[in-house]
């Protein structure tokens, strides 16, 4: 009886109740997507990062810290000088340390196809403690040869045994690396792998590398071994940055779920003036009826009675801006997901084959179906308590 | 008819505390209600007949003093209880005619009852009653908008019936209606006080009270 009084009420004022659905929905959507696209966010970064969990890299001393393409280290050609590379080796033996070589160049891949491509110089015998290959063979120290990016071999047709142009510089290819993702040292897929006496001999000997890579056998001594380069490089100022490869993913985590929890409390504050909205209406539709409600009561109905009809409007009003948000926020999640990935990977053949529209994200469509509801009635409550609390002669009285 | 009055004032008074001073609107009332009386309670404006009749109704609580319904005392009882008394043993018909304009003539009438019956049930009696106010079957599904005076009036009288009440209470039953259409609503009052019920009328119309077989008059909160 009380709920379809609730229905015929929000019927008559349908106007007002479709205002009111409407504002939960963009507020479940809100919700719902930015914490979906948070989540999406995180999970490609989780399936791009290869977790080298043994790897400590050094890096020239800069305010910033990361090994992205636009680091400022790149432009400012920032680097650790060999005589400080030896000093690393000593403080990280036995555990080997692998000076990288980093630059570009035009590269001509053949049948008149050519870009800016990355250079990375490792030495010969580093490589393979290094990289995988998953075809042809690891250039030697008197066999020079590159080793080409997975996706860069993909996108350009290179096989082993091709021959590629590097500045004006022809250069066998010996080989095409395994994939290996966003990695904490360094991300070859879309580069081109040399020695480093060629390296050298083609862009000139600088007897200083921007990056050096320590491999760590075992994790338990990966703390140690930062200590000691810190100790023995940055004694008297800082020199390097020592980053190991878990703390960088734990710091993108963080950075990545504090976008989400941001993400969320944006929808969170268009749920919030939704919210008041219902309660604007609950109050309005109680003073409309204040009449009705004392004949209601003057009549028979309890005041619990009273409560639960005004309350099982503010329940539909939520309850179907809920449902029509998380439908709504399924698309959209979708969609947003799709375009996460587009735009975290653009360029790059990185996040083919990844779902990042997951249960987890249907975790956030559910709690922000759940926290619509919710905030309707938390909002229609006081207007309902209010209507149940009327004296019936007093309400009876008002025009 | 146990000898029991169906209603007993004793020294009732109602106050209404207000900023510009206490409203006295029933000073020291004591009167008693038999089963079966069809009373008439007339006075001038202002003069407590409605506030008489809310506390009648439990409606309202006294200031002071004391009511007794059928031998229970009610000014003491919670809002719940006053409920529960209002919905099974009174019936009201108020001027006003106070339909709930969002439900259908049939569902006004059941109102009352399908709190506590059946939805067959209570549909069942609240035709039933609705025929002997001689309401047209095809009005039933009307809403009270769609209604002239006299119908809703007898809607009104209807829903006030159809849990079979002890005690009806009527406030200016006819004050919004014609002279003709007026009578036919005293008529029905008469035939439902003839068959039992006791019925208590605010009025200011000496035609309508004529109705009655006992008129209390009321001035200034006090009985006259």
């Amino acid at each position: 009886m009380f709920f379809s009084f609730a229905v015929r009420n929000l019927r008559r004022h349908w106007i007002r109740s479709a205002l009111s659905i409407i504002g939960i929905v963009i507020g479940v959507v809100a919700i719902a997507s930015l914490g979906v696209m948070g989540n999406s966010i995180n999970l490609l970064v989780a399936n791009v990062i290869t977790d080298v969990g043994d790897t400590v890299v050094i890096t020239p001393h800069t305010a910033i810290g990361g090994t992205f393409a636009g680091d400022p280290r790149t432009a400012v050609d920032a680097s650790i000088p060999a005589r400080e590379v030896e000093e690393i080796r000593r403080a990280a033996n036995p555990h080997r340390t692998i000076p990288v070589l980093q630059g570009a160049d035009e590269v001509e891949f053949g049948r008149g196809k050519s870009g800016y491509t990355q250079i990375i110089g490792v030495a010969s015998d580093d490589i393979p403690i290094l990289l995988e290959i998953a075809d042809g063979q690891y250039p030697r120290q008197n066999q020079p040869g590159a080793l080409v990016g997975t996706y860069l071999a993909a996108e350009y047709g290179v096989a082993p045994g091709s021959r590629l142009t590097i500045g004006n510089e022809s250069i066998r290819v010996a080989g095409v690396l395994a994939e290996r993702g966003f990695a904490a040292d360094i991300n070859p897929d879309y580069a081109i792998v040399v020695t480093d006496g060629w390296y050298e001999s083609h862009f000139g000997a600088k007897d200083a590398y921007p990056m050096v890579v320590v491999r760590v056998g075992d994790a338990e001594e990966i703390d140690a071994v930062k200590e000691a380069i810190d100790s023995r490089i940055n004694r008297r100022e800082e020199i390097v940055d020592i980053f190991d490869s878990r703390e960088m993913l734990r710091q993108y985590e963080e950075i990545y779920q504090q976008i989400t929890v941001f993400l969320v409390g944006i929808g969170g504050i268009s749920l919030i003036v939704a919210a008041v909205n219902i309660l604007n209406v609950m109050y309005i539709s109680v003073t409309e009826r204040i009449r009705e409600i004392g004949v209601m009561r003057s009549i028979g109905a309890l005041r619990r009675e009273v409560l639960l009809m005004f309350l099982y409007e503010a329940v539909i009003l939520g309850f179907i801006g809920s449902i029509v948000g998380g439908v709504l926020s399924t698309a959209f999640g979708y969609l947003i997901s799709l375009a996460a990935v587009e735009v975290f990977t653009a360029g790059t053949t990185f996040g083919e084959n990844i779902t990042v529209f997951d249960l987890s994200a249907v975790g956030y469509i559910v709690f922000g179906m759940a926290f619509g509801t919710g905030t309707s009635i938390a909002a229609g409550f006081y207007p309902a308590w209010k209507a149940s609390q009327l004296a019936p002669v007093d309400a009876m009285r008002q025009k | 008819m146990n000898g029991e009055p169906i209603l007993r004032f004793e020294d009732v008074s109602k106050i209404y505390p207000l900023p510009a001073g206490d409203v006295v609107a029933l000073d020291r009332v004591s009167l008693t209600v038999d089963p079966g009386e069809f009373i008439a309670v007339m006075g001038p404006s202002g003069s407590g007949k409605s506030t008489l009749l809310n506390l009648m109704g439990c409606l309202d609580v006294p200031t002071a003093g004391k009511i007794y319904l059928s031998g229970r005392e009610i000014s003491r009882m919670s809002d719940d209880d006053l409920t529960r008394l209002r919905r099974d043993r009174i019936g009201f018909v108020f001027q006003q005619f106070n339909l709930i304009p969002l439900l259908s003539a049939v569902e006004n009438v059941e109102f009352p009852i399908i709190l506590t019956t059946d939805r067959e049930e209570s549909r069942r009696r609240a035709i039933e009653v609705m025929r002997a106010m001689h309401l047209d079957d095809a009005l039933f599904t009307h809403r009270p908008g769609e209604l002239s005076g006299g119908e809703q009036q007898r809607v009104a009288i209807a829903r006030a019936l159809v849990n079979d009440p002890d005690l009806l209470l009527c406030d200016e039953p006819t004050g919004n209606l014609d002279t003709k259409t007026g009578t036919a609503i005293m008529e029905i009052l008469a035939e439902e006080n003839r068959e039992s019920k006791t019925v208590i009328m605010v009025t200011h119309d000496p035609n309508v009270a004529a109705y009655a077989r006992r008129t209390i008059r009321i001035v200034d909160g006090r009985l006259a």
